[in-house]
């Protein structure tokens, strides 16, 4: 069996993309963070809104920062060795596939589902091998058991499938944190479990 | 009848066909939803290629309802 020492080694040699710096890309990366993930590729555009503050991993006075700063400092301040490089980008088409080249596994983290369809589209046929973990309904509250990890090769989905962010829907800190923190786990099986012979998927 | 592996559940569907198209699945199962992954065997199929990409009994097919949200 490993040992809490052999499992941080591990995981302080690996590289994560997370696509998205709002409800779940910030809390993927601050559960990952905190479990000694060395590396974090993390692509956003936005800034940190006081709307924001109900389920994303900032504070009050971040407002009008950039979130992949914001989010940067908050993590350093977690683990001052976490290394974190950040693209202050909007993702499309052409940029997506650079930027995360060099990932051992890949966190689609957006809001918008058109988004999550090409940031799906690009990986599969450019780095079908690559681990994706999609998160993919986690709208509302209550139903936690509705929320499951289905693996379809190397495509990880995350969430209820069903529930769709909208004025009756919002998103709210514990549903997407049950999926960010369902996504963080999806990466530690992928992580771990060949190199200690277990399996924890899904 | 055909029988694949649709989002990882068996599926018997009811064609008299050898092989059916990604749109003619979508019809049968009356998937109408606009954003959706498809990978047949592994291998992802754009929207371009519906009409054209085929699936025949034995076929593992993943079709994924994308939704908003994050």
């Amino acid at each position: 069996m490993p040992t809490f020492e052999e499992i941080k080694r591990v995981l302080s040699n690996v590289t994560i993309g997370i696509a998205g710096a709002g409800g779940l890309g910030s809390n993927v990366a601050m559960t990952l963070t905190r479990a000694g993930i060395g590396k974090l590729i993390i692509a956003d555009f936005d800034v940190v809104s006081e709307s924001n503050l109900n389920r994303q991993f900032y504070f009050r006075s971040q407002i009008g920062q950039k979130k992949v700063e914001a989010l940067k400092a908050n993590l350093l301040n977690i683990n001052p060795d976490v290394k974190v490089i950040s693209f202050d980008v909007r993702l499309n088409e052409d940029n997506i596939s650079e930027i995360f080249s060099t990932v051992d596994v890949m966190v689609e983290a957006v809001d918008n589902a058109e988004m999550k369809k090409l940031i799906t589209e690009v990986f599969q046929e450019k780095y079908p091998n690559m681990p994706l973990i999609l998160g993919n309904g986690m709208a509302g509250w209550g139903q936690s058991n509705d929320m499951q990890v289905t693996q379809y090769g190397s495509l990880y989905v995350c969430g209820d499938g069903k529930s769709e962010v909208s004025e009756t829907l919002p998103p709210i800190a514990p549903r997407v944190g049950i999926c960010a923190c369902m996504q963080a786990n999806v990466v530690l099986s992928i992580v771990l479990d060949p190199l200690f012979k277990q399996k924890h998927l899904p | 009848m055909m029988e694949i592996v649709l989002n990882n559940t068996p599926e018997y569907l009811n064609t008299n066909k050898a092989s059916i198209t990604v749109s003619e699945l979508l019809s049968i199962k009356n998937f109408s939803f606009k954003l959706l992954v498809v990978k047949i065997n592994g291998t992802l199929v754009k929207k371009d290629n519906y009409g054209v990409a085929t699936i025949k009994s034995g076929d593992k097919v993943q079709v994924i309802h994308l939704i908003s949200g994050g």
